[in-house]
């Protein structure tokens, strides 16, 4: 690990009168895997959709890679090597499997390139291959999932953000899943595991913050924090709520 | 049984021009949710550039035509960049009154510019006849029109299904967060798609223009043609578009031949009902909105 590889510095975001992000501040390290874990509604989707420019009206900055990218449009963004596979796995329905991991690879012009990520996603998800010309739409929950983490690996992400993998998956199925993501780690892409659940988290992850009605209330090293005082916090049961 | 089989193949004929007039509205539909009002009308715009080109201009209809693709083509890029994208966002509703009054500001400026007479496009096929047997006669014009109407069809089919501008545009309509995570900027997809929707539009313009001729109030009755086809079809599915045509034209001419003229259109509408009572969203749907 040698330095931040992103960095979210005073971020604040509102909806009219409604303060949905207070001051967060944020450090993403190259090769580390970083965990966010919050319960509904305490501001996950809001921070991600903000860092991917999804949503553009924010205060503070998000730097990547030495740049600002702050209020940048998200395919600029994605170019930039920032990647997320979205919440619920919301692949392409009426496209095929194959035709999801060509849209991974919208920015990428080289053949040869789109070629070799194709073949890096099948190795990684081999049920994915099989199901190379079925539509999306005929697959089970994990498939979806798998395909949403595989079309986000086709843009060759240096950070990938994962949103709520665990979301409606059984428990061994979510567990294959965390160790493909650990695969990809492996090769030196950073993660970042966005999750409710919070002892996978603690247990896949560097570091950890912990987000509370739009709040960091909690952060530190995965390994020192405990399950208690995270899952206490989360529930809001003493002086974080 | 001459004039049944010759009733068929015309139904089948003028269906495959129906499917043209319908094409536009069903993308704009199925890629944006937009309901676009304003087709029909400007389908006549582009049928009157086209005669205002060729008998002012150009002197040719192709040379006429192709200045038409171009300026129906920018005025939907900038209909969509300008007006229709800035109110999308606030749903449906909105951009679907933007599409209304620019139907009406279309139609009142052809009505102050050319008047409310009825004009028509002259067609070097309209006096052959191809097909000249006891059975069916078919005149050029007729097969001219769906000739070029399957052709466009299939051409945007699979411009849509195998490009990568087509899949870009699929997937703004399948996913609008997903498809920007992608890199893709929703946005221009929807101006390519209404581009590709003013294509289609101007290409039926000119055929209809041809065929039936057309005054400043024309819109709305091809408007109301497309409905139908789109319908019938499904809302999104090309191929859909393609057998709405078939049956509508098809409907309307069969029932003219049971039932006298006087009540085709009635006939088509209500093949149009009875397929709506069948399967409401129309025969193929392929394209899944969120």
């Amino acid at each position: 690990m040698d330095g931040a590889l992103m960095t979210v510095e005073g971020l604040s975001v509102s909806y009219g009168d409604f303060r949905a992000l207070h001051d967060i501040s944020m450090r993403f390290d190259r090769g580390s895997i970083v965990s966010i874990i919050g319960s509904n509604g305490a501001g996950k989707s809001t921070l991600l959709n903000a860092v991917m420019g999804i949503n553009r009206k924010l205060s503070g900055r998000v730097v990547f890679d030495g740049a600002d990218i702050t209020s940048m449009r998200t395919s600029a963004i994605v170019a930039k090597g920032v990647t997320m596979s979205p919440e619920g796995s919301s692949v392409f329905e009426d496209m095929s499997v194959h035709e999801n991991l060509l849209m991974g690879a919208y920015l990428t012009n080289s053949r040869d390139k789109r070629a070799r990520m194709t073949e890096r996603a099948y190795g990684l998800f081999p049920a994915l291959r099989e199901k190379s010309g079925q539509l999306a739409t005929f697959l089970s929950g994990g498939q979806r999932q798998m395909l949403a983490i595989a079309r986000a690996l086709m843009s060759d992400p240096k950070l990938l953000i994962c949103d709520e993998l665990s979301l409606g998956l059984a428990p061994v199925v979510v567990n294959d899943i965390y160790d493909r993501i650990l695969d990809v780690n492996e090769e030196g892409v950073t993660i970042v595991l966005v999750e409710q659940e919070v002892k996978r988290s603690l247990e896949f992850s560097d570091y950890s913050y912990v987000l509370v009605k739009g709040r960091v209330v909690i952060e530190g090293r995965s390994d020192e924090l405990s399950e208690d005082e995270v899952k206490d916090a989360y529930f809001g049961i003493n002086k974080y709520a | 049984m001459e004039l049944f089989v010759q009733t068929v193949v015309s139904g089948m004929l003028v269906g495959g021009l129906y499917a043209a007039i319908g094409v536009g509205l069903s993308l704009v539909f199925g890629i944006m949710g937009l309901t676009n009002i304003a087709h029909g009308s400007l389908m006549i715009l582009a049928s009157f550039f086209v005669m205002f080109f060729s008998r002012q201009v150009t002197g040719g209809v192709v040379t006429a035509l192709l200045l038409t693709l171009a300026i129906m083509a920018l005025i939907g890029a900038l209909t969509q960049g300008l007006l229709i994208n800035r109110v999308l966002d606030k749903g449906p509703e909105s951009a679907l009154l933007v599409t209304f009054g620019l139907a009406i500001i279309a139609q009142n400026v052809l009505q102050l510019v050319f008047g409310a007479d009825y004009k028509s496009i002259s067609s070097p096929f309209a006096s052959v006849n191809v097909i000249d047997t006891r059975w069916v006669i078919v005149s050029g014009e007729y097969m001219v029109n769906f000739l070029v109407s399957v052709a466009m069809l299939l051409a945007l089919h699979l411009m849509i299904r195998k490009t990568r501008l087509g899949r870009s545009i699929r997937a703004a309509a399948s996913n609008v967060v997903a498809a920007e995570l992608m890199g893709v900027d929703t946005k221009r997809a929807y101006i390519y798609a209404m581009c590709l929707a003013m294509l289609t539009g101007s290409m039926g313009g000119l055929l209809v223009g041809q065929t039936f001729g057309f005054y400043s109030y024309s819109g709305m009755s091809y408007l109301i043609i497309a409905f139908g086809v789109v319908v019938i079809g499904g809302m999104g599915s090309i191929l859909g578009t393609l057998i709405g045509g078939f049956i509508l034209g098809l409907a309307q001419l069969l029932g003219a031949y049971f039932f006298g003229p006087g009540v085709q259109v009635l006939v088509g509408y209500l093949a149009l009902l009875v397929i709506l009572a069948l399967r409401p969203r129309g025969l193929l749907s392929n394209m899944t909105r969120k």
